[in-house]
């Protein structure tokens, strides 16, 4: 008995448990919590520089939606986010830390203007369907290297990814600047505004680009969810030796999932330039591949929660940029709101996966 | 000229060191935090704000590296106590702290009434001059003992920062943590105490770069769009080809910033090579340096290995 007491005497106050299993239910419960609190806080943020918080939010939403621009302006902005976000789920899944969203955009970006501007000769179809393989192709290669290099050697694809993007963006500049160069526009270098036949059909007021996320959404989450490649994915995700073990060839799904992750990336590409900008310029992915990644893992990879954060992603974006107008606030307040909902749902994701134990009374 | 040339490559190099050293403290205590730009738009904005408004550069200095300590905390909590993923939690701080910066930026301006200029005492502090004697020896002097005084306390930073990882037992005991956790625990070292100084301590240090950035590279005006622009990604990368030492990293960043100036002096009518190519070759270098280290298996120059993973003490 003094052993044993002994012994609770040095357990500590509060002790962090995984738990074992959660149910969806409560998983949501807790989100919702997580979002609320997060509301509340930028709620006192907005305080703090002495706005209603209740005042700007409405003028957030209200912004976002406001007229059938403005909505077709925050569709606009979910759809890049939203492909790339669906391009980044399966690598995690994987645990393979794609952190090259960013990268694979412009990939796809450049391999789709490579056929823009020089096949516009083509049917309309064909060519779209050329770019749309093109943007494929150059993601998926940007996302194949790193997982080459991973089976073979074991590099480390966090920073090898992050690399990579930034090549990929230096090479739009040697683009602009040398052979793609518009040598109609005289001053500043560019890339010449895809001629008519280059540029995506809209439907509903709004670029095709929409139509192929959702349905990516649908294809993703069947595909992580029903077929042999979902299972094998999530299988190497959890414990390598334990695919290895089932006789599955982890180094070909890992090559395969990064291949199809860039691809993906890479479609979001080819629709922001043949799309949204009719032109490929250094800002095509603009921070789009990072913020896909938070919005993946916000959405706990489910592309169907995917969809809804990222239209919410873009509707922050879009209602803040009317706040300059309504409280001469900056946009980039839009920022630290994203931030700051983000940090309390990173906080609260602790609590669907351990909970704390107490010393217990004696 | 080639004087010239290495003279700008330390100018342009040392919020690079910043930076480093900043995220090479942090990953070896095991977090990798992709916030570094975040934070150094964070400094960037509290170092200007406060130099604007008290013309002190010590406290300039003090505020920037505060600000990123505050930040720093905030990823530490999330990913040390709250085990969030690392990556995620890194990018969010660099969307948050981008954010931050061009917020309160942009209301400095309104403030101001247009573009917010540095006092001209305040220019004269952080402007370049050779310290007395040092300062003449010929070329020497003008290399090595003619700069602002952040040039300095970046290198006399990432020294002491060397010594400590490599020649203190507190540094021994860091790097343990980094390496392995869960041996460290056992050797009854408080993991969860190391690491929430050395990611606060390195927030911090990168925060200075970012004040560099907007103090010494702006020009004394505040730019509200581009303060930082893609230099702490480059640290995260320098970080890599400094083989995660801060001693390494003072040359590296020599060379990093070599890379951003080479483009303006190299004659052009000898070598024909487009520009975007220089502003690539760092991340091209990088991602060599990055794969040669992973192809010889080597232990040194290497990732720490506890790097990207939480530790949770129950799971072993």
């Amino acid at each position: 008995m003094g052993a044993l007491g002994s012994r609770t005497k040095q357990e500590p106050f509060i002790r962090v448990v995984k738990k074992t299993e959660i149910s969806i239910g409560k998983t949501f419960l807790l989100s919702l919590f997580a979002l609320i609190a997060a509301i509340m806080a930028g709620g006192v943020f907005i305080l703090a520089i002495g706005q209603n918080p209740i005042d700007v939010y409405i003028t957030i939403v209200k912004g976002a939606w406001r007229s059938s621009i403005a909505t077709k302006g925050t569709i606009k902005i979910a759809i890049p986010l939203l492909i790339a976000a669906i391009g980044i789920t399966p690598a995690f899944q994987m645990k393979f830390w794609n952190i090259g969203a960013e990268g694979q955009i412009i990939m796809g970006g450049i391999f789709a203007t490579y056929f823009a501007l020089n096949f516009d000769y083509l049917p309309h179809g064909i060519l779209l369907l050329l770019m749309f393989v093109a943007g494929m192709v150059g993601g998926g290669i940007w996302g194949l290297l790193p997982a080459v290099f991973k089976t073979r050697f074991g590099t480390n694809e966090t920073l090898f990814t992050l690399m990579l993007n930034y090549i990929a963006l230096y090479m739009i500049r040697f683009f602009t600047e040398g052979p793609w160069r518009d040598p109609a526009s005289s001053g500043f270098p560019k890339i010449a505004t895809f001629s008519e036949n280059a540029r995506l059909d809209r439907i509903f007021g709004v670029h095709a680009g929409w139509l192929i996320g959702l349905v990516l959404v649908a294809v993703m989450f069947v595909y992580l969810k029903y077929t042999k490649h979902g299972y094998e994915i999530s299988v190497v995700g959890e414990s390598i030796n334990t695919a290895r073990y089932a006789g599955m060839n982890v180094k070909r799904i890992v090559l395969r999932t990064m291949f199809i992750s860039g691809a993906i990336c890479g479609i979001a590409g080819m629709t922001q330039v043949t799309g949204a900008a009719y032109t490929l310029g250094e800002g095509v992915a603009g921070g789009v591949g990072f913020t896909a990644i938070t919005v993946a893992w916000l959405s706990k990879l489910n592309p169907v929660i995917i969809l809804v954060v990222s239209v919410l992603f873009s509707m922050l974006d879009k209602g803040c940029s009317v706040m300059q107008s309504t409280f001469g606030l900056s946009s980039a307040v839009s920022g630290i709101l994203q931030g700051i909902i983000l940090f309390f749902i990173l906080g609260f994701d602790f609590f669907t996966r351990y909970r704390f134990v107490f010393r217990k009374a004696r | 000229m080639i004087i010239n040339f290495l003279y700008a490559a330390i100018k342009a190099g040392t919020p690079l060191l910043f930076g480093t050293t900043g995220e090479i403290m942090t990953e070896r205590s095991g977090h990798l935090n992709l916030g570094v730009e975040g934070m150094m738009y964070m400094g960037a904005f509290l170092g200007f704000y406060v130099g604007f408004h008290t013309g002190s550069l010590p406290l300039a200095l003090l505020a920037a590296f505060a600000i990123g300590l505050f930040a720093a905390l905030i990823y530490a909590f999330l990913t040390v106590t709250m085990m969030a993923n690392q990556n995620v939690t890194g990018l969010t701080l660099t969307i948050f702290g981008t954010g931050f910066a061009k917020f309160f930026g942009e209301s400095m301006i309104r403030e101001a009434g247009g573009s917010p200029k540095l006092a001209d005492s305040f220019m004269t502090t952080i402007s370049e001059k050779p310290i007395p004697v040092l300062g003449d020896i010929p070329v020497l002097g003008k290399l090595l003992f003619s700069h602002n005084p952040l040039v300095y306390i970046a290198v006399i930073i990432a020294v002491i920062c060397s010594i400590y990882l490599m020649r203190t037992k507190a540094g021994l005991n860091m790097r343990a943590v980094g390496e392995n956790p869960a041996a460290a625990d056992a050797a009854g070292i408080n993991v969860t105490l190391v690491k929430y100084i050395h990611i606060m301590l390195g927030g911090g240090i990168c925060a200075l770069g970012g004040a560099y950035l907007s103090l010494i590279n702006g020009g004394g005006i505040w730019n509200n769009s581009s303060a930082v622009n893609g230099q702490g990604w480059i640290s995260v990368a320098l970080v890599i080809f400094a083989s995660w030492s801060p001693m390494k990293a003072i040359y590296g960043s020599l060379v990093f910033g070599a890379f951003s100036v080479l483009q303006f002096y190299v004659p052009k009518d000898i070598i024909q090579i487009p520009n975007a190519f220089y502003v690539m070759l760092p991340f091209l270098i990088t991602t060599f340096v990055l794969i040669l280290a992973s192809m010889r298996k080597s232990k040194e120059g290497s990732q720490p290995a506890g790097c990207g993973v939480n530790y949770f003490r129950e799971e072993r």
